[in-house]
């Protein structure tokens, strides 16, 4: 008696394991059938892009009119846009694939450029024209490449999930289908080297070319403590150290972090080779409840700038972000704004001491500058402007606009509606060269604690 | 008519300083000493707000968050009243702001800790000008509220203002009101080109990928993520960074939905701020636990705490 009830207990936890087992079994499957379906989305995504990247070039090197030319090309941007967020879902972190995105960014850099331009006063020039050319033949083999991985996927039915255990687990890192096929694009890419885009092209790489306005000697690494001691604010009783920067980096400098011996407080601080600069600096401690306005910060900041030998420069933006006010300045010379000169304070709210500072910006780009005298007067870069928008402010400004080069503006605080906007009209040339809308303070979310 | 305004003006003036007066512990004299600059959060700024809005030049909400808005209503009104135009509300300002205008701190405070939407015009009735934000639907009326009978009255007072100079100011009512603490501006500062939502999912990020590393190792996570966005190798969003399939273990082992602390938040701040301790790095690795032999061939620049950082 006893043991058939014993062997059916045992019999329902059996089958009810079994069931649960399924159950689980089913519901692991469906989230990796999920995950994968995730992958091939994006892989087809790509791969139906890069054809219609291929399309698009191909149409536009047939357009004369520059009336459709340009609309072109802002679509073949967008369309490398878009491939490139399909690259980036797809597991291939880990695999050498940098080259194609760059190539894919390169592709949309360049029709940018050229689909923002006046081409009505400013046609492609012959060297443009080629480039388009070749970036069409080039994106003609990413296609075809990536064609190729395609079908080998759908004929074998390969999984992405397949993929991303073997670069995991790297046991056979070489055997995969899809990581060979991706490996072949990239090195169809490779081949490309440098395509030559003519001179405003250059320009558009991200500008990495180091500090090279700085002046002065080379320090030592002792000099470099001396300096961020000063900083630190610690005086004598601090631990230092000191180490100089890896092989991978482009400009010479210290690291150096400082630990008072008494509060155990750290600061750390990066300085240049040349010259002694401060690039960067950070305190590090606990902030505790804001005693001081942010009025009083942002003097405590002007004070330390102008202590550490930063000159003409005018406070832009100040905000106050919990105990800690954040303040950008920027160079002002002879009432011209420059922006690329710039240089964040960070002020903690509780004592006024300075937390951190920040001069890469400030670095790359501070050197003396020929600024031209303004050919159009505000009043006529005004009329340059949408009349809906309520002038508020005016003034004249040094950007980098969005060919990269540095132009003078007449720079104007407008609002419309409810926001507040800053246009900058060329000087020169009565170009609209930016618009921004300004940053509104975003409201707290109720369920934010 | 100029002589009876500049009479209202004493006797309002008069009554802002007796307040204090009356008051318990809390002081609602006319604004603290600070001067107030674009960009502060507080108590003040909301003060500012609403009597800038009592007079008609702020449209917008009354947050507690000194933005484009508020600074533009503060030049008007520094245009208006023959004061230096600077945008700061400093004391001459603060000053002839307190007298041109009145402040009903306790309907303010009220609306705000309830959450209500409402504004702070002059010569209108404040219970018409507050409505419960989330039920949305009914009631543009207060009435009955947790002030009870102080609800009803001060409006009254409120709508004679404009006539007669208020005999008692509102503000008295507030020792009555219970002792909510005033909550926190209802917004917050945000760097350009992000949201509160980004700097979460990055706080997230980097409390996932360094919370045993120094404050700087934390900065220098968020900075390289950012550095990726910014890069033509990856994505061009924050989430497409971090979401990108093995780039972050913490994404991958789901460490990245730990509760991050106050500290990464900050780390992630300074980062968008502009301060990259990695000298533009977009790789990083523990070299401990790096299963990838690829990664070692990046060349590398410096190392923070437990991770090499590399280009």
């Amino acid at each position: 008696m006893i043991r058939g009830i014993l062997i059916g207990v045992l019999a329902l936890g059996v089958a009810g394991t079994a069931f649960w087992g399924y159950q689980e079994h089913r519901e692991k499957n469906a989230i990796l059938i999920n995950a994968e379906n995730n992958y091939q989305r994006a892989f087809h995504d790509l791969t139906y892009q890069v054809d219609l990247l291929n399309d698009k070039i191909g149409t536009t090197l047939a357009m004369n009119s520059r009336t459709s030319l340009s609309p072109a090309l802002a679509e073949v941007w967008k369309i490398t846009s878009e491939a490139h967020s399909d690259v980036g879902q797809l597991p291939l972190t880990l695999l050498p694939f940098n080259k194609t995105e760059e190539f894919l960014a390169k592709i949309g850099d360049f029709s940018y450029q050229t689909a923002i331009r006046d081409l009505e006063k400013e046609p492609l020039s012959d060297k443009e024209y080629a480039a388009l050319k070749e970036l069409y033949g080039q994106s003609a083999d990413i296609q075809k490449e990536l064609r190729n991985v395609q079908h080998t996927v759908l004929n074998n039915n390969l999984r992405w999930m397949d993929v991303e255990l073997a670069l995991a687990t790297e046991e056979q890192p070489n055997d995969n289908t899809i990581i060979d096929g991706f490996k072949t694009v990239e090195k169809t890419v490779d081949g490309y080297g440098e395509t030559d885009f003519g001179p405003t092209f250059v320009n558009m790489k991200k500008q990495d070319d180091g500090y090279k306005y700085l002046e002065g000697k080379d320090i030592t690494k002792n000099e470099a403590k001396k300096i961020a001691l000063k900083y630190s604010g610690f005086g004598n009783n601090a631990n230092t150290q000191v180490t100089e920067n890896g092989k991978g980096s482009d400009v010479g400098f210290f690291s150096v972090s400082v630990q008072d011996k008494k509060t155990k407080q750290e600061a750390n601080m990066d300085i240049t080779k040349k010259g002694g600069y401060p690039i960067w600096f950070i305190l590090s401690r606990e902030v505790k409840d804001a005693k001081i306005s942010l009025n009083d910060a942002s003097n405590k900041a002007v004070k330390f700038l102008k202590d550490n030998d930063f000159e003409n420069l005018d406070l832009f933006e100040s905000s106050q972000y919990d105990k800690m006010g954040v303040f950008t300045f920027v160079t002002n010379e002879d009432g011209v704004r420059i922006y690329p000169d710039a240089i964040t304070v960070k002020v903690a709210l509780d004592n006024g001491n300075i937390i951190g500072f920040s001069a890469e910006e400030y670095l790359r780009s501070h050197h003396t500058r020929d600024i031209p005298k303004p050919t159009i007067t505000a009043a006529e870069a005004r009329k340059e402007i949408n009349p809906n928008v309520k002038i508020m402010d005016e003034g004249l400004a040094i950007i980098v606009n969005d060919l990269n080069e540095e132009v003078l503006c007449h720079e104007f605080y407008g609002t419309l509606g409810d926001d507040t906007y800053r246009i900058y009209i060329n000087a020169e040339t009565k170009v609209e060269e930016k618009i921004e809308k300004l940053q509104n303070a975003e409201p707290i979310f109720e369920d934010v604690v | 008519m100029n002589k009876r305004f500049i009479k209202i003006l004493l006797i309002l003036s008069v009554c802002i300083i007796c307040v204090p007066l009356s008051m318990n512990e809390k002081t609602v004299d006319a604004f603290s000493n600070q001067v107030i600059q674009h960009g502060a959060v507080g108590d003040d700024v909301i003060e500012l707000q609403s009597r800038l809005q009592y007079l008609g030049f702020y449209t917008g909400k009354i947050d507690g968050v000194f933005g484009w808005r508020t600074y533009w209503a503060l030049r008007n009104f520094q245009y208006e009243f023959g004061l230096p135009i600077d945008g700061l509300a400093g004391q001459t300002t603060k000053n002839k702001l307190a007298k041109a205008s009145k402040y009903n701190e306790q309907f303010v405070k009220e609306q705000i800790n309830k959450g209500n939407k409402f504004s702070h015009y002059g010569g209108m009735d404040l219970n018409k000008q507050s409505a419960p934000n989330k039920t949305g639907g009914g009631g543009t009326t207060n009435k009955g509220g947790a002030t009870g009978g102080n609800a009803a009255k001060a409006p009254a007072q409120q709508q004679a203002a404009p006539k007669a100079p208020a005999n008692q100011p509102q503000q008295q009512a507030a020792p009555k009101a219970p002792a909510n603490p005033p909550k926190q501006p209802t917004a917050a500062n945000v760097p350009a080109g992000f949201s509160q939502n980004d700097i979460q999912l990055m706080a997230n990020a980097v409390y996932g990928e360094s919370r045993g590393e120094p404050y700087i190792g934390q900065v220098a996570v968020a900075a390289v993520i950012l550095n990726r966005v910014d890069s033509a190798s990856f994505p061009n969003t924050v989430s497409g960074v971090i979401f990108e399939p093995r780039a972050f273990t913490a994404v991958a082992d789901g460490q990245i939905w730990l509760t991050p602390n106050e500290q990464a938040k900050e780390a992630v701040l300074d980062a968008i701020n502009g301060y990259d301790p990695t000298g533009n790095a977009i790789y990083y690795f523990n070299p401990d636990t790096a299963t990838s032999g690829w990664i070692w061939t990046r060349p590398q620049i410096k190392q923070i705490g437990k991770h090499i950082f590399c280009k």
